[in-house]
C-alpha cells in the first residue's frame, strides 16, 4: 500500500499542466535526438543538462524534463535503425539485424509499430519494476558503510567497463583518468589545494557537465566530421501508418520475455541497455522454431530487443537511484544532473527526498503513455526529422553544446576545456578506450576517496577493514567475477555483425 | 607497426609520474587522517601506469587512422572551436556562431554560400531560440551594440 500511495503523491506533483508540458516536450525532443544518428541517449541528455539548468527549472522540472528525453531517446533509436539501417545508438544496434530487412520488404510502417509497441511494454514495465524493487534495494542499502561503498564503486568500475570494452586494461585506465581529473580542486578534508598548478579557475574541480559534454557531445561532433560528414540528405518514404494487431499478438511473447531480460541486464550494474538488447534478441532467436528467419526480416527480431533494451533503460534507474552507482552511459549522464540538482542518490533519498523519487516514476509512466501515442499514429513526423542534412544537424548540435556550458558557467575557461575533452574523446574512442568509465571516475571520484578515508578513520588506519563485512566480501568477490569474467566469456557473447547494405531510400 | 596503444601508453606513463610528482607537492594539514590527500592519488597513478604499460607492451592492432586531408579537417574544426570560446564573450552570441557554425557546415558540404547561409541562419535562428523564446542570459552582438 505503501508504493500506492507514495506514486498517488507522485503523480499530483507530476501531473501538474506544466510538468506534463515538460514531459511532452522531453519525449519530443528525445525521439528526435535518438532518432538521429550519431546522437544517442547519453549525447542529448549531456546536451540538454546544462541548458535546462540555464533555464532556471527547479530541480523535478529538470529531472522530468531530462528523463523524458532519456526515454524518448530510447524509443527514437529504432527509427534509423529500421529505414536507414544506422543505429541511433548502440543499444538500437539489434534492432537493425530484422527491422531494415522489413522496411526493404516494404514494411517498414509495421516494423516501426511493432518496436513502437515493444519499446512501450519494455519501459512502462520496467518502470513498474523500479517501483517496487528500488525501495527493496534501498532498505538493503542502509547496511553499507564506507567499505561497502568503496567496494561498491570498485564493483561498478570492474563490470562498467568489463562488459563495455574489449580490453580491460584500456577501461580500468579510462577510470583511473576519469578519477585522476575528479582529483582536481580542494581537497575537502584539509581544504588544500591539488593539482590545480595554482590556476583559479580549477579550485572548484573540473565541472563534470563540462567533462560530460565534452567526452560524448565534442567528441562526437569530430567523428561525425570523419565518418558521416559526407552523407547527404536521405529520403525516406515511409507506407500508410496502420496497427497490425495479428503481428502485434504473435510478437507479445517475445516482448515480454524480451521485457524481462532487459530489465534483469539494466539493475546489473555496468551491464545497461545493450546487453538487454542483445540478450532478448538471442534468447527469442533460441527459442525460435523459425530460426533462419531472424535476419531476414522477423517481426519478433524487431519486438524482443526493443522491449529489451527499453527495459533495461528503466532497470539501469535502479541501482543508480538506490545506489548512486549508475548501470550505463546514460545513467551515469543522469546522476551528474541529479548531483548538480544537489540530490544525491542512495537510500536516503527514498526516505528524505520521496518527492522526489516517486514524481520522477509518476513521471516515466506518463513519459511512457505520451511516447506510445507520439511514436505509433505520430512516427512519420520524425521520419520527416531523419533528412535532416548533416551539413545542417552537426553545427548546430556543436552550437547547442557550446551554448549550454556558456550560458551555465561563462566561463571560456571552461569551454576551451570541453574542447580539450572533445578531443580526448575522440582519441580515446580511436583507441577503442571506452569513454563511460571515465565519465564514472570524473562522477564518483570524491565519493570514492572519501569513503576510503572515512573507512581508515574508522579503522585507524587498518587496509584490511576494507574487506571486514561479509556484504564488503560479496562486493569485492562480484567486482573481480566482473572484471576478469568478460575475458572468458567474449567469445560466448560475440555479436553478430551488422547487415552490409548500403542505406538506401525505403519505397512504399 | 602498431603505434596508436604505445604512444598513447606512453604519453599516460609519462602523464601519471607528473601526475605522482604532483601528489607528492599537496601539502598536508594538522588535521590530516590516516590516509590524507596524497594517497588516493598515488593508487591511481599507479593503476594508470600499470594499465599504460599493458598497452605499449600489448598493443591492440592499430586504429583507423583519418588520412592527412581528414586530419586537417579536424584540425581546422579544433581550431575553429577554440576560437569560438575565446570569441564568443567579447563579440557575443551570433556573429562567432554564424562564423563557427559557417565553417563547420563548409567543411562537410563544401559549398560556400550553403555554408554562408547555414552560418547565418543558426546564428539567429539559435540566439532567437535561446535567448527569446527559452530566455538564457546570452548576449547577441558586442558589447554596446544594444541586445
Amino acid at each position: 500500500m505503501d508504493i500506492l500511495s507514495n506514486l498517488a503523491m507522485g503523480f499530483q506533483i507530476a501531473a501538474s499542466p506544466y510538468t506534463l508540458l515538460l514531459a511532452v516536450i522531453g519525449c519530443f525532443v528525445g525521439t528526435i535526438i535518438g532518432a538521429l544518428p550519431g546522437l544517442g541517449p547519453s549525447n542529448g541528455v549531456a546536451l540538454l543538462i546544462p541548458i535546462s539548468f540555464s533555464m532556471g527549472l527547479d530541480a523535478i522540472s529538470s529531472l522530468v524534463l531530462l528523463t523524458s528525453v532519456y526515454y524518448g531517446a530510447m524509443y527514437g533509436g529504432r527509427i534509423s535503425s529500421i529505414l536507414l539501417n544506422i543505429p541511433g545508438d548502440e543499444p538500437a544496434m539489434m534492432t537493425t539485424l530484422d527491422g531494415y530487412p522489413m522496411a526493404k520488404q516494404g514494411r517498414a510502417a509495421e516494423a516501426l509499430v511493432v518496436s513502437g509497441v515493444a519499446s512501450f511494454v519494455g519501459a512502462f514495465a520496467a518502470t513498474i519494476g523500479l517501483m517496487i524493487f528500488a525501495p527493496y534495494l534501498a532498505r538493503v542499502a542502509f547496511k553499507f558503510g564506507p567499505a561497502e561503498y568503496f567496494a561498491l564503486y570498485m564493483l561498478a568500475f570492474c563490470t562498467l567497463g568489463g562488459i563495455g570494452s574489449s580490453n580491460q586494461a584500456k577501461s580500468a585506465l579510462a577510470a583511473a583518468i576519469g578519477l585522476a581529473i575528479a582529483m582536481i580542486g580542494l581537497d575537502k578534508t584539509t581544504g588544500m589545494p591539488r593539482f590545480t598548478f595554482g590556476e583559479l579557475h580549477l579550485m572548484d574541480g573540473v565541472d563534470f557537465l563540462v567533462a560530460i559534454v565534452g567526452l560524448f557531445a565534442v567528441a562526437e561532433v569530430f567523428f561525425f566530421i570523419e565518418t558521416h560528414g559526407r552523407d547527404s540528405a536521405i529520403g525516406v518514404k515511409l507506407g500508410k501508418i496502420r496497427v497490425p494487431w495479428k503481428m502485434l499478438r504473435q510478437t507479445s511473447g517475445a516482448m515480454m520475455r524480451g521485457t524481462g531480460i532487459g530489465f534483469v541486464s539494466g539493475v546489473l550494474p555496468g551491464a545497461g541497455a545493450s546487453l538487454g538488447s542483445f540478450l532478448a534478441y538471442m534468447a527469442e532467436k533460441s527459442l525460435a522454431r523459425d530460426k533462419d528467419s531472424f535476419g531476414s526480416g522477423n517481426p519478433k527480431g524487431v519486438a524482443a530487443p526493443e522491449a529489451g533494451n527499453n527495459a533495461a533503460a528503466g532497470g539501469a534507474l535502479v541501482p543508480m537511484l538506490t545506489l548512486g552507482v549508475p548501470g550505463s552511459g546514460t545513467t551515469a549522464v543522469l546522476l551528474a544532473l541529479l548531483l548538480t540538482l544537489n540530490i544525491t542518490p542512495g537510500p536516503l533519498l527514498f526516505t528524505e527526498r520521496p518527492e522526489v523519487v516517486w514524481s520522477l516514476i509518476a513521471a516515466l509512466l506518463i513519459a511512457n503513455i505520451v511516447l506510445l501515442l507520439m511514436n505509433v499514429p505520430m512516427v512519420r513526423i520524425f521520419v520527416h526529422i531523419l533528412s535532416v542534412p548533416a551539413w545542417i544537424l552537426l553545427p548546430g548540435v556543436t552550437m547547442v553544446a557550446f551554448v549550454g556550458i556558456y550560458s551555465l558557467t561563462g566561463s571560456s575557461f571552461d569551454m576551451l576545456m570541453m574542447v580539450g575533452f572533445g578531443a580526448l574523446g575522440y582519441v580515446m574512442r580511436k583507441l577503442s578506450i571506452p569513454t563511460v568509465p571515465a565519465i564514472l571516475g570524473i562522477l564518483l571520484g570524491n565519493a570514492m576517496e572519501d569513503n576510503l578515508r572515512r573507512a581508515m578513520v574508522l579503522s585507524d588506519g587498518d587496509w584490511a577493514f576494507l574487506f571486514s563485512s561479509p556484504i564488503a566480501v560479496g562486493l569485492w568477490i562480484a567486482a573481480i567475477l566482473g572484471f576478469v569474467a568478460p575475458i572468458f566469456l567474449r567469445g560466448l557473447l560475440k555479436k553478430p555483425a551488422l547487415p552490409d547494405d548500403d542505406p538506401t531510400t525505403i519505397e512504399d | 607497426m602498431i603505434r596508436g596503444d604505445r604512444i598513447f601508453g606512453t604519453v599516460m606513463i609519462v602523464i601519471a609520474l607528473g601526475y605522482i610528482l604532483s601528489a607528492y607537492g599537496i601539502e598536508t594539514s594538522f588535521m590530516s587522517d590516516p590516509v590524507g590527500p596524497r594517497v588516493f592519488p598515488y593508487l591511481i597513478a599507479l593503476v594508470m601506469i600499470v594499465c599504460s604499460l599493458v598497452m605499449v607492451l600489448r598493443p591492440d592492432p592499430e586504429a583507423d587512422w583519418p588520412a592527412a586531408p581528414m586530419l586537417l579537417q579536424l584540425g581546422i574544426a579544433f581550431a575553429v572551436l577554440v576560437a569560438y570560446a575565446y570569441a564568443i564573450t567579447p563579440l557575443g552570441f551570433i556573429l562567432p556562431t554564424a562564423i563557427a557554425s559557417g565553417v563547420l557546415c563548409w567543411q562537410i558540404a563544401g559549398k560556400p554560400l550553403r555554408a554562408a547561409i547555414t552560418g547565418a541562419g543558426l546564428g539567429v535562428g539559435l540566439w532567437v531560440l535561446f535567448r527569446l523564446i527559452l530566455g538564457l542570459g546570452l548576449r547577441g552582438l558586442p558589447a554596446g551594440w544594444g541586445f
